[in-house]
């Protein structure tokens, strides 16, 4: 099969010569269920399994998969909401992997999280001055002006009322409640914020405020963001480069517009193919790669290729020594083509899973009808 | 799987009678707080055969309306009035009793969330072959293989051995095929799917959506598919209702009302959804402000407050006139209408719409 | 299953052994670190001469190193010949808990009589409480606000601030002694000897003990039953076409009373060292009483004794509820 896909576009990121951040074959392993009287351990739960990545200082990661891939997990890792089990996790060129709590306390101004539920993340009998100013309590800093107006200066920035300042939760939506999220997040000026599902629980139209929020506040603060999402039109909108996850490893990592445009990992296609685009003309042209089967278990991942048990190209397309080739040999997440990784033993070009046409990507709006 | 050789052959549904007809539903709550009008004057007709989809954000009143019609509301203090007629029964004035027999057996529902829809202390199997045991007069053992040949069908692989596996044993996508198979196993006429798969990923999505439509065109049913997701209205439905306040803003079939969107709260939809199949834009275009109050509903148009466009109706019509659900400029004779619920001008919605709307999408 | 059960009953085993831990350090170790002797405790007396203190000291073993001292109380629960006080040997078969001085008495037998009492009362009056809360409980779930919701749980109040030894001397007083359709009786019957006198004799304590617990399960009942009948699951159940009797019944109340299943075991359990207002307002010498009779008496085998049957009532009740909720709710797994 020949591929007809564009050159991929060159990435458009400027690389620092240290990145911000660097993730380097990152585990998490949950311990298994005990099995037995005497409490053995079954085999551990692999959620994270070898991540490796790098993030410079202003540019957004988007990590996507299916749930229980292990995207949210690798965010508390790299966090250090959780302990990862192996790897490195490098900020601004320190290894912070095996800091205490005590040691990454000032790290913790520089890296910040915002999570998916904005209202059980948020206490409820705090009010929203107290939430958003608890980040200069717990660092123990004053900040000048004092906390009450810096406060105020933050929720005006992420746009709530800063009348509202002694308001509780309960009192406000979806939208505000995460903004309330990511007013605290900026509190203390941090060069990194991981945002795990951040606009999932939100309707479509609050959920674009956000984004724009997130945006804007990216470009005035320099903020490298890893966007962890499900979501992968999102993703696509906000994301400089972009990861594939699988059962605790990176199935493809690449710029963002080569990722959706000349995807090579058959779950980059299949996972391109099911996002539905809101076009009856181009829906009705596009071609679906339905996977079957159900995700193997995290505590006992197939053989070789991870994915091998439910890739259509292995069922559908491969020789039977290739097929043994990725039953037996595990594949590397290596360099396919210039700047894009790939986790595949027979990785291929498409470039006519979004729009069902093969060739390079619209630039403008849809086209006349 | 389903057997696709018997492929749906598209058939001419025009002339067909609507086997259901929704006319000026209301559903009001009463609350401490006031009068909450979910669903207000909602009208929409349905042949057997098309999927319509009900698009709204939290709060529009679509999942109320799929409720209305089950008659689920039954029993509590939801004031329901208006038609709803299946198969020209009017499904309102009916008592609980009667309407039992109308559920899970012409019309049926999958739910959004399918593992709390499920319960957790019986099997599977149990549950699904309860929903055919109530209906028809046989013996639990052809119950149960009914429901065995059910599971099949909707892509459970060894479906006899995990009849009596319970649900927490069912990954998420195969719980939403068995809530399907349960919903599908007395064959209804009507189907209703609210956000069948809003719990799922995208790659389970993508199979039940054609698990969906493989069962309508063997069943030959009516299907309902309630979502927040325009996307996956492109990619199912024949027709299609935007519903905004518990009003319908804007409805039609699917390709022209995705070719020619004219109700602003439609194209402020389209404007805040990123695209996967475009390249960025610079910024996603949001609807201001929050979604309305159902108790004190804006007056004039319900969406008036968040409407960029109302200086371009003369006077304040916007503001104190509740505009009609009227048919577009380009309906055709004949052919499913295309209304929309909006003040403005015909031709100066088709130009907004050109030089404003489309550029920015 | 099995394995399930072996471990649960390893951790019941488990569990004994920290409270026969727990207490031998309070009432044994205690005594010694407060410069007395537990001697004093044992027989409920000071010994009267130091040299009697002496021998007694060690006939107790009170003068071997704590860890060999718990290793004989340990060993001594499954039997052996223990001291009356005086030169002659008694047999103290299982389950031995020692010697009563005060009462010239096996404790085992002591508590042998008071079990009777005791679970004659608790059962009795468990099966009160779980029928009338469950009825009220359900009754008012189905229907918040309805009149039976609000003259329930207006009672469920009433009978929660109302104590035993208010309800207790009113109840004898009215049924017994104004109205007298109770006999007078004086004390526990046997169900063995009198199975009416047994009734009549335990009927106003169940009341009594019963309306407390009633009152408590009646409001948990309503807000399982509330709080399950706006389930998912019921929905689908309705969205079937099923009668409300089997939604009630069959979807709706599994669910909503199982997590009672757990309450209740361990309010039984518990109940066997908590009957005492009880047992002292209608005069029946159950285990409460016996166990208030040796802290006045100062007789420590018999608290000790009493606590550890306590505290197995307790673990054996927990151990039952686990079985039943792995048997009610299949997402246990065993």
């Amino acid at each position: 099969m020949t591929t007809t896909a564009p050159q991929p576009a060159a990435s458009g990121t400027a690389r620092t010569a240290e990145p911000l951040l660097e993730v380097q074959g990152v585990e998490k392993y949950f311990p298994g269920r005990s099995v037995g009287l005497l409490g053995q351990k079954g085999n551990p739960v692999k959620a994270v399994d070898g991540v490796s990545f790098s993030l410079a200082q202003g540019e957004t990661l988007g990590l996507v998969g299916e749930s229980g891939c292990g995207k949210s997990t690798t965010g508390r890792a790299i966090s250090k909401l959780i302990e990862p089990t192996g790897g490195t996790v490098r900020f601004e060129g320190q290894d912070v992997t095996k800091f205490s709590g005590r040691q990454m306390r000032p790290l913790r101004r520089q890296m910040q999280m915002i999570f998916q539920d904005p209202y059980s993340s948020l206490n409820p009998r705090h009010t929203i001055g107290t939430i958003v100013g608890s980040p200069f309590r717990i660092q123990g800093e004053k900040p000048s002006g004092g906390v009450k107006r810096t406060v105020q200066g933050l929720m005006e920035r992420v746009g709530l009322n800063p009348e509202h300042y002694n308001r509780y939760p309960h009192e406000f939506s979806g939208g505000q409640r995460q903004r309330i999220g990511i007013a605290r997040a900026l509190a203390l000026q941090p060069k990194l914020i991981v945002c795990d599902e951040p606009v999932s629980a939100l309707d479509v139209s609050v959920q674009a405020q956000v984004v724009n929020l997130l945006e804007d506040l990216q470009n005035e603060f320099g903020l490298a963001y890893v966007f962890i999402a499900h979501d992968l039109s999102v993703v696509r909108h906000i994301s400089d480069r972009v990861a594939v996850m699988y059962l605790g490893k990176i199935m493809e990592i690449t710029d963002r517009d080569t990722l959706y445009e000349a995807p090579m990992h058959p779950y980059t296609h299949a996972l391109l193919s099911a996002v539905p685009i809101p076009d009856p003309a181009v829906e009705a042209r596009r071609e679906k790669i339905l996977l079957t089967g159900d995700l193997p278990s995290p505590s006992s991942p197939p053989s070789g290729c991870v994915f091998h048990t439910r890739c259509p190209k292995y069922k559908n397309e491969l020789s039977d020594s290739e097929r043994e080739h990725c039953r037996t040999v595990e594949p590397v997440l290596e360099e396919k083509r210039p700047g894009q990784s790939v986790y595949c033993h027979f990785p291929q070009v498409r470039a006519d899973l979004i729009d069902g046409e093969p060739g390079p990507i619209r630039t403008t709006g849809p086209k006349a009808a | 799987m389903v057997d696709t050789s018997t492929a749906y052959a598209p058939r001419d549904v025009r002339d067909e009678q609507p086997f259901l007809v929704v006319d000026d539903l209301h559903v009001h709550f009463p609350t401490d707080d006031g009068l909450v009008k979910s669903v207000d004057g909602l009208s929409f007709a349905l042949r057997r055969g098309e999927i319509l989809g009900i698009v709204g954000e939290s709060g529009s009143g679509k999942s109320v309306t799929a409720q209305a019609i089950l008659g689920l509301h039954k029993g509590s203090k939801a004031q329901v009035t208006g038609r709803i007629l299946l198969d020209d029964q009017d499904l309102v004035p009916l008592s609980e009793n009667d309407m039992r027999a109308v559920r899970g057996d012409e019309v049926s529902m999958i739910f959004q969330d399918p593992l709390s829809s499920l319960h957790p202390f019986y099997s599977i199997g149990n549950q699904i072959s309860e929903a055919y045991l109530v209906h028809h007069k046989v013996s639990k053992k052809e119950a149960k293989q009914r429901t065995i040949a059910m599971l099949q069908k909707v892509g459970i692989p060894n479906a006899a051995g995990r009849y009596d596996d319970y649900p927490h044993q069912f990954s998420g996508g195969m719980r939403q095929r068995a809530m399907i198979a349960m919903a599908l196993i007395c064959e209804p006429k009507l189907l209703i799917a609210d956000e069948p798969t809003t719990a799922l990923d995208v790659t389970v999505q993508a199979q039940i959506l054609e698990l969906i439509k493989e069962l309508r065109d063997e069943l030959n049913s009516a299907v309902i598919i309630i979502t927040h997701d325009l996307g996956v209205v492109a990619e199912t439905c024949d027709q299609v209702v935007v519903m905004y306040g518990g009003q319908c803003v804007e409805k039609g079939a699917v390709d022209e009302l995705f070719d020619q969107p004219e109700m602003p709260y439609t194209w402020g939809l389209l404007g805040s959804m990123p695209r996967m199949d475009r390249v960025r834009q610079e910024r996603l275009t949001p609807i201001p402000g929050s979604p309305p109050s159902l108790i004190n509903v804006p007056k004039g148009c319900v969406f008036n407050p968040r409407c960029r466009f109302s200086d371009r109706v003369e006077g304040d019509r916007c503001f104190t006139e509740h505009p009609d659900l009227l048919p577009t400029h380009g309906t055709k004779e004949g052919i499913t209408r295309h209304e929309v619920r909006c003040h403005i001008a015909p031709e100066e919605r088709q130009q907004i719409l050109l030089t404003e709307i489309r550029p920015s999408l | 299953m099995i394995r399930f059960i072996v471990s649960r009953l390893v951790g019941m085993v488990l569990v004994l052994i920290v409270v026969s831990l727990i207490t031998f350090l309070i009432f044994q170790a205690v005594p010694l670190l407060a410069k007395s002797s537990p001697v004093y405790y044992y027989i409920g007396k000071a010994p009267a001469t130091p040299e009697l203190l002496k021998s007694l000291t060690h006939r107790f073993g009170f003068d071997q190193p704590l860890p060999v001292q718990y290793w004989s109380y340990l060993a001594g629960f499954f039997g052996k010949n223990i001291t009356d006080g005086t030169s002659a040997a008694v047999a103290c078969p299982f389950p031995c808990f020692g010697y009563s001085f005060r009462r010239n008495e096996l404790v085992s037998t002591l508590i042998g009589q008071a079990v009777p009492v005791t679970i004659s009362l608790a059962v009795g009056a468990a099966l009160l409480w779980l029928v009338g809360g469950l009825l009220v409980g359900t009754l008012s779930g189905l229907k918040p606000g309805s009149f039976i919701d609000r003259a329930g749980m207006t009672g469920a109040l009433a009978a929660v601030s109302l104590p035993i030894f208010f309800t207790g001397p009113v109840a004898l007083l009215l049924f017994v002694y104004t109205l007298g359709w109770l006999p007078d009786n004086d004390g526990y019957v046997s169900i063995f000897t009198d199975p009416v006198g047994w009734f009549t004799s335990l009927l106003l304590p169940w009341l009594c003990l019963a309306l407390l617990f009633a009152a408590l399960y009646a409001r948990l009942t309503r807000s399982n039953v509330l709080e399950t009948m706006n389930e998912d699951y019921i929905r689908t159940a309705r969205a079937k076409g099923l009668d409300r009797r089997t939604i009630v019944v069959k979807h709706g109340l599994r669910a909503a009373l199982t997590p009672i299943v757990t309450i209740f075991g361990i309010d039984i359990g518990g109940l066997i060292g908590t009957t005492i207002i009880t047992e002292s307002v209608f005069n029946l010498r159950g285990l409460g009483a016996l166990s208030i009779q040796s802290i006045r008496d100062m007789d420590l085998p018999v608290m000790l004794g009493v606590t550890v049957v306590a505290a197995f009532a307790l673990v054996l009740a927990n151990f039952i509820v686990d079985l039943l909720y792995a048997v009610i709710d299949p997402r246990v797994t065993v």
